[in-house]
């Protein structure tokens, strides 16, 4: 009887140091979680899917129409998520320049979850490459797109179908050996 | 021929780890001084083969020898000398040799200076820090080898990001490893007190010098990192909550956290295992900083290259150092039991409760940091952590610290006088009242947070003055004797004050910035004026320069005030050929009450206009300057005599001993 209470007591003393251990392996579970899931890559529900349906209106103040479903397809072009409170964005941004006003690719924006005064400030300073911008305030249509963070950058082919998707900051490696050598191949088809 | 001797050294270290992380064990356990008497001669030739092997790898950047992948990788001729040095550490192979060289560096370190520790103490300290090496070793030759080449040798290199091409941040992973991996001196201590099943007052003086070490190192650190996201993201703001920043900035909770329950227990010999828990925390917190860092879980710009085997390998690393140390710490700590009671009201209670704080500050920026994991491995829903949710859950936590801060070191050991403590502190209330309606009456009479935080930081400041005005009794007994009793202060507490202003400091330079931040942003021809805060604005049009492996756009501005010049201030936009990218170089003109911070941008139409963003930042520099002087702060108490084992005993002890 005593010998019980006694190691109930113990048993009691012992289970805060437990804790720390447990919450670690708790931590530990979703940290190896995190590295089964590749995060550059697209879900494979999307891939070689048309993109979904969405609309968009304009970030208030740019003098566009906004940015939806009906705007994809035609030709090859690259939907590029963005943010004025991300940091890779603006370093990424030159390169996003380079692919609209030098090798000519339409670029559309999707403006994720930013106050409409900022982006625009964004834009003027950095140089403004996207034919349309959407603003995505809520980051609804970013959830359609699976967007996981920004930047994000998809590759649209002319059906309208997302072929390829970069997850983060764009490097000019990618943009050489991947992103121009798949829109050459996505022109020629 | 110098990089396969580099590469062997590192083999060879790996060795030497290995027998450093077994043998004083052994030792320890047997009580054969024999062999734990080994360790600290590993230690050194550990870092020995280490520093070998570091100098090796620079020495290739140096002379840019291409036949090395990881030169050819990040560096490029044309780069000057400075940047080829530090490029070393700009990626994650070469950045982990370093990371290394700091661990070997620590571990020799305790063993030169910690000859006077009890020999299996010391023994265990040193293995623990031998067993650390041999996991980072064995990452770095199995999967983040900077030592391979390429045949045939490339003619030139691919180049270093030029963002990272920087003196504030060339230093800055230097600074920030010496204080994260520092702290693996605070976790081997732990693990070594858990062993040997003791932890006493003598174990938290021997922890303290090494902990300040880090801590100081990491608070540079982190101040550097944060400049150099001021100036080079060309944005004005100064901390972002990147989960990469906030990688660095748990540490240094954490830390701050154990400097001062470290000080309870070593005056009172209480918080035994809580000490030894966040000793082994905040070393956990440097290995996940390093996974989310290196293994591509999260996105940021700070991240390196994902590589998902590098990942599982730190993982691997994270899971037995930590989980084994909380396990070791599960079973042996319940049996420390604590040392003397004390009442709520005290300096112990101030410190618990600082140490309350700290820590559920910590826990809010790791759930910040995990959350989206989290969410998305339990719902598959994706979402991203933004700064508001920080500010709504960080902030409210450092408030009620901060105002018990000048009453807890107020307090008497024990049981402290509360009223007695804050009619001592009337002075510091009224300063901090007349602070903030001097603010809200002459500056802004809207601004009622910003005259709190004022407020807060002249609470703070006069606070910390008021204590060590108390301790030399000022202008209660002739000012030479005040004086002599202010040179015979232990440095410690004159470290701990000079910390607290520079809080206090800090806190000025934060409101400064959040509440008087003054932007502007609009379309210039050259030779237009604007106005700003009072400065008359004058672009004087773009001009190109180049740079030794960079071509740049350069504006000019003058700052006018009542038409006399105050600066002339140049901002650039910089294209790497190499690397293919742009950056953009604020202007910045410092002084000590405003940072005037302007940016070109793009041209807008074919007339030369261009778009600029001008700031007016107020008391930006305090911040930083806050920063150093608490790592100032740091120095002066790590120069108290008592933390250093190694100083001799006063005569008058020596005798004694003798005598006994």
């Amino acid at each position: 009887m005593t010998a019980t209470t006694e190691s109930a007591a113990a048993n009691r003393r012992m289970w805060p140091y437990l804790l720390p251990v447990l919450v670690f392996v708790v931590i530990g579970a979703f940290l190896a979680y995190g590295l089964t899931r590749d995060p550059t890559v697209l879900p494979s529900a999307l891939l070689d899917r048309p993109a979904p349906e969405f609309e968009l209106p304009p970030i208030p103040g740019r003098d566009d129409h906004g940015f939806s479903r009906a705007d994809l397809g035609g030709e090859p072009m690259l939907v590029n998520v963005w943010a004025s409170w991300c940091v890779p964005c603006r370093a990424e941004h030159p390169l996003i320049m380079r692919l609209a006003r030098e090798e000519g690719i339409t670029v559309n924006g999707l403006n994720y979850k930013d106050r409409a005064e900022d982006a625009l400030a964004w834009l003027a300073e950095l140089g403004d490459p996207f034919t349309y911008v959407g603003w995505d305030f809520k980051g609804r249509v970013g959830i359609e797109w699976g967007v996981y963070g920004v930047p994000e950058t998809f590759v649209v082919d002319g059906d309208g179908r997302i072929v390829y998707k970069q997850v983060g900051q764009m490097t000019p490696r990618v943009v050489n050996e991947v992103i121009l050598p798949l829109i050459e191949k996505l022109k020629k088809q | 021929m110098t990089i396969e001797l580099g590469h062997f050294a590192l083999v060879l270290a790996f060795a030497v780890a290995l027998v450093q992380g077994t043998v004083p064990l052994l030792g320890a356990a047997r009580r054969d001084p024999v062999l734990t008497g080994i360790a600290p001669y590993a230690a050194v030739a550990q870092f020995l083969l280490v520093s070998f092997a570091l100098a090796a790898l620079v020495q290739a950047y140096v002379t840019s020898d291409f036949s090395v992948r990881n030169v050819f990788e990040n560096s490029h001729s044309s780069k000057p000398l400075f940047y080829k040095v530090t490029g070393t550490w700009g990626n994650h192979e070469g950045s982990l040799v370093l990371w290394v060289w700091i661990l070997t560096l620590f571990g020799a370190g305790v063993a030169v200076f910690g000859r006077r520790l009890p020999p299996t103490f010391l023994a265990r300290v040193l293995a623990m820090q031998g067993l650390i090496a041999v996991g980072f070793l064995a990452f770095m030759l199995l999967t983040s080898n900077a030592y391979l080449r390429l045949d045939p040798a490339p003619a030139d290199g691919r180049g270093l990001n030029p963002i990272l091409q920087d003196p504030g941040l060339a230093l800055h992973p230097p600074f920030l490893y010496l204080g994260y991996v520092g702290f693996s001196t605070a976790y081997s201590f732990a693990m070594a007190a858990l062993l040997e099943g003791r932890v006493d007052p003598s174990w938290a003086r021997w922890l303290r010098p090494w902990v300040l070490v880090a801590w100081l190192f990491l608070t540079v650190g982190i101040a550097l990192g944060s400049w150099w996201a001021y100036y080079e993201l060309g944005w004005g703001g100064w901390w972002f909550w990147d989960p990469v920043e906030n990688s660095s900035f748990m540490p240094w909770l954490v830390g701050t956290a154990l400097l001062h329950s470290a000080i309870v227990l070593e005056k009172r010999n209480a918080l035994k295992s809580w000490t030894i828990l966040l000793a082994i925390l905040t070393f956990a917190l440097s290995l996940l900083g390093t996974f989310l860092v290196r293994s591509g879980v999260l996105t940021s710009v700070h991240a390196f290259a994902t590589d998902p085997g590098r990942g599982v390998f730190i993982l691997g690393l994270l899971v037995v150092a930590v989980g084994g140390s909380l396990t070791l710490f599960a079973i042996r700590a319940p049996a420390m039991q604590g040392g003397s009671l004390f009442a709520p009201i005290s300096r112990e209670g101030a410190l618990v409760l600082n140490n309350l704080l700290l820590s559920t500050a910590t826990a809010t920026v790791l759930l910040g940091t995990l959350y989206p994991l989290a969410l998305e491995a339990l719902t598959g829903a994706k979402i991203s952590v933004g700064p508001p949710y920080f500010n709504a859950t960080f902030v409210p936590l450092m408030i009620p610290l901060l105002l018990a801060l000048p009453i807890g070191t107020m307090l008497s050991w024990k049981r402290g006088d509360l009223p007695g403590v804050v009619s001592r502190l009337k002075f510091a209330v009224a300063a901090s009242a007349l602070v903030a309606a001097g603010y809200l009456a002459l500056f802004d009479w809207r601004g009622v947070l910003a005259a709190f935080g004022y407020a807060l930081a002249a609470w703070l400041v006069v606070g910390s003055l008021l204590e060590l005005a108390g301790r030399i009794a000022l202008f209660r007994i002739p000012i030479g004797r005040s004086w002599s009793r202010f040179k015979g202060l232990p440095r410690s507490a004159l470290g701990m004050t000079t910390a607290h202003v520079g809080l206090g400091i800090f806190i000025i330079g934060v409101t400064a910035t959040t509440s008087g931040q003054i932007e502007r942003i609009l379309v210039m021809n050259a030779g237009d004026t604007t106005t700003l805060a009072g400065y008359e604005v004058i672009f004087k049009g773009v001009t190109e320069r180049r740079g030794p492996n960079y071509i740049a756009e350069r504006g000019t501005f003058e700052a006018r005030r009542d038409g006399e010049l105050v600066a002339e201030i140049h901002s650039e936009r910089r294209f790497y050929p190499v690397e293919g990218q742009t950056t953009t170089e604020a202007g910045i003109d410092t002084t000590l009450w405003r940072d005037l911070y302007f940016v070109i941008g793009d041209k807008v139409g074919d007339e030369g206009a261009r778009t600029v963003r001008l700031y007016f930042n107020p008391l930006v520099v305090w911040l930083w300057g806050g920063l150093v002087v608490m790592a100032i702060g740091g120095l002066v108490s790590l120069s108290d005599r008592r933390l250093r084992v190694g100083a001799p005993v006063p005569a008058r002890m020596r005798a004694a001993a003798a005598g006994g």
